[in-house]
């Protein structure tokens, strides 16, 4: 009906519209004498070159406004339906009736967050993170250099590595709790795990990728191998060695989760679990939104931590990452 | 300013080439890829090779560079038989091959680095070659932030500074448009002029080898071989107006004569061996004919 009427309303309009179809040409036709009369039309594109500081705010606040409000309104949409959807308690197929909403999440988080105890399994999962990632890094970047460079490195240590990789760091976990003597070194070993391999082939990647004729320049200018190694390869392979560190961070978060749902004691995923068993449905949230944001902290340390370290992608990729 | 002055101007960089023979394996074929090459360079001599694309002057110079090994005859820079790469014999590149993680600094200072030079020393030597190359107003921009003539200089300057007996330096100016070209010919030669240096340089720019240099070397199409050695008498310091001498313009019509020759000679091979008549159904054989 209402579609009807709008194609009505579309037919309606159209004859006047183009009856002005033909007008526009001398309205038109004024723009183009406007043009010389433009000069004074310079001054104010040029003004935008001499701005005070105010304006430049103004300038931003108007381009980046648009995008703020539409991430504001994403988040929004989200707690938005989360808060209707328990309010309401909606069934359709998904069950919304025990799921704890909003506003009870943030006040239980609130009590949760002054309480020693949580502060305990939180330190504890970063802990296990930082262990296990700081030595994936250390042997992944090393292998991977090494065996980048090296054939027969390669041809030594990658076909054992080829079968192993496919295994998901979860699938190690009962083995690994027979391996080592401690649940607490079994878990770090399963982080390790979950964040060596693609830290591994992304440097190896590096190596591969990186121009040949920078080895070469360098061995020119009189650099031995181990400076070309480090002060080269190294160098070279970096921005995927970040890469490789970025996505290691995220699978070690899974792996250090899972881990500690199964066999931890302590930990924000073994909290989470623990939230379940013992029907406290609020925690299962926050431990998520925890483990959530603490994943966000981790990537953007290592985002950060890149930028850092390599202050030339800055001036290259900057047409890629607007 | 004659040959021989520019021979007394120093003792070292002493590129001596004999009997070279290297072979090299396409398809499973091998092939002689530059067969009984001798030339030599002598000490501030600027020398270039100029031969048909595929003529092995690249791969000369990359055993004069250390990165290949030739299979038969000697290759020594002031009597040493060259092994391996090294800071003595400073290499530029066709392509760029500055590091793009450090600053264009730091990329002149690298070779001393690797030298245990101390800071300070490098950065009063690294600041003493940007200056003389014009460059130093840029030594803390990072290389993706320079133009290609700049990349270039850097590149010659960062070869300079570990101060070379020779330098190596493969179609330097082969990615640049004319115009840059030119411009970087006349740095190049003035910075010759101010430097005690050998140079062994590639190119298949004719204009370009005349301009730079004293003895130009012309190759044959593969297997590589020396055509002609031809000295240019041109007076130093050269200058743009030289271009247009005779006697610029008599080596010029010689030089492309010469390797014409060649050229024509490597497509004639080309085209025995089916390389361009296997594309007839687009030049056509009439236009093959015309080509030659």
């Amino acid at each position: 009906m209402s579609t009807v009427m709008r194609m009505h309303s579309i037919d309606d309009a159209a004859p006047p519209d183009a009856a002005p179809a033909d007008a526009p040409a001398p309205v038109r036709a004024v723009a183009p004498v406007a043009v010389p009369g433009g000069a004074p039309a310079a001054p104010a594109t040029a003004a935008p070159l001499r701005l005070t500081p105010a304006q430049r705010l103004g300038r931003t606040l108007r381009r980046e406004l648009p995008t703020w409000a539409l991430s504001a309104l994403s988040i929004v949409l989200l707690i938005g339906f989360w808060h209707l959807a328990t309010t309401y308690r909606w069934v359709f197929y998904i069950r919304f009736t025990n799921v704890p909403g909003p506003v009870e999440v943030f006040g239980d988080a609130m009590n949760l967050f002054g309480n020693k105890g949580f502060a305990t399994h939180v330190m504890l999962s970063l802990r296990r993170i930082m262990l296990g990632f700081a030595i994936a890094t250390v042997l992944g970047v090393t292998l991977g250099l090494l065996i980048g460079r090296y054939r027969r490195v390669r041809s030594l240590l990658f076909p054992a590595m080829e079968i192993v990789r496919p295994i998901p760091a979860i699938a190690w976990v009962p083995i690994s709790i027979m391996l080592w003597p401690t649940t607490e070194t079994s878990i770090v070993f399963i982080t390790f795990i979950g964040a060596f391999f693609p830290i591994l082939l992304n440097t190896m990647h590096g190596v591969a990728s990186m121009d040949a004729v920078l080895v070469r320049a360098a061995r020119c200018l009189g650099a031995t191998e181990f400076a070309l190694m480090t002060q080269v390869v190294l160098r070279g392979a970096m921005p995927h060695i970040f890469t490789g560190l970025a996505v290691g961070m995220g699978v070690a978060w899974v792996s250090l989760i899972a881990a500690e749902m199964i066999s931890g004691q302590y930990g924000v995923g073994y909290f989470t679990w623990e939230a379940y068993s013992l029907i406290e449905y609020s925690n299962i949230v926050i431990g998520m939104l925890v483990i959530g944001v603490l994943g966000l902290v981790c990537s953007g340390g290592i985002r950060l931590l890149g930028r850092l370290l390599m202050p030339w992608q800055a001036s290259s990729g900057k047409e890629n990452s607007r | 300013m004659n040959a021989s002055t520019v021979q007394t101007r120093s003792a070292t960089g002493h590129i001596d080439i004999r009997d070279v023979n290297i072979r090299f394996t396409q398809n499973g074929v091998p092939f002689d890829a530059v067969k009984n090459v001798s030339l030599d360079v002598k000490p501030g001599e600027f020398v270039s090779i100029v031969g048909p694309s595929g003529c092995g002057k690249s791969t000369l110079l990359n055993i004069v560079a250390g990165f290949l090994r030739a299979d038969e005859g000697t290759v020594t820079v002031d009597g040493r038989a060259v092994t391996a790469p090294g800071a003595d014999r400073g290499v530029v590149f066709q392509q760029y091959s500055l590091f793009p993680w450090l600053s264009v600094r730091q990329n002149v200072e690298f070779g001393l680095k690797m030298q245990g030079v101390s800071r300070s020393t490098r950065e009063v030597k690294a600041r003493t070659l940007l200056g003389l190359a014009g460059l130093l107003s840029f030594e803390n921009h990072y290389p993706d932030q320079l133009s290609g003539g700049m990349k270039q200089r850097v590149g010659i300057v960062r070869a300079l500074a570990t101060s070379p007996q020779v330098m190596l330096m493969d179609e330097p100016f082969g990615a640049l448009d004319s115009q840059t070209r030119v411009v970087m010919q006349e740095i190049l030669t003035n910075m010759w002029q101010q430097l005690q240096l050998s140079v062994l340089f590639i190119t298949h720019d004719i204009e370009e080898a005349i301009f730079l240099s004293d003895k130009i070397y012309v190759m044959t199409a593969r297997p590589g071989r020396i055509k002609a050695e031809i000295p240019v008498p041109l007076p130093r310091p050269r200058t743009p107006d030289m271009t247009s001498s005779p006697t610029f313009l008599a080596l010029h019509r010689q030089l492309k004569a010469l390797i014409r020759e060649e050229s024509l000679a490597a497509m004639g091979g080309e085209l025995k061996e089916g390389g361009l008549a296997g594309h007839d159904w687009h030049v056509g054989a009439e236009g093959v004919g015309a080509m030659l």
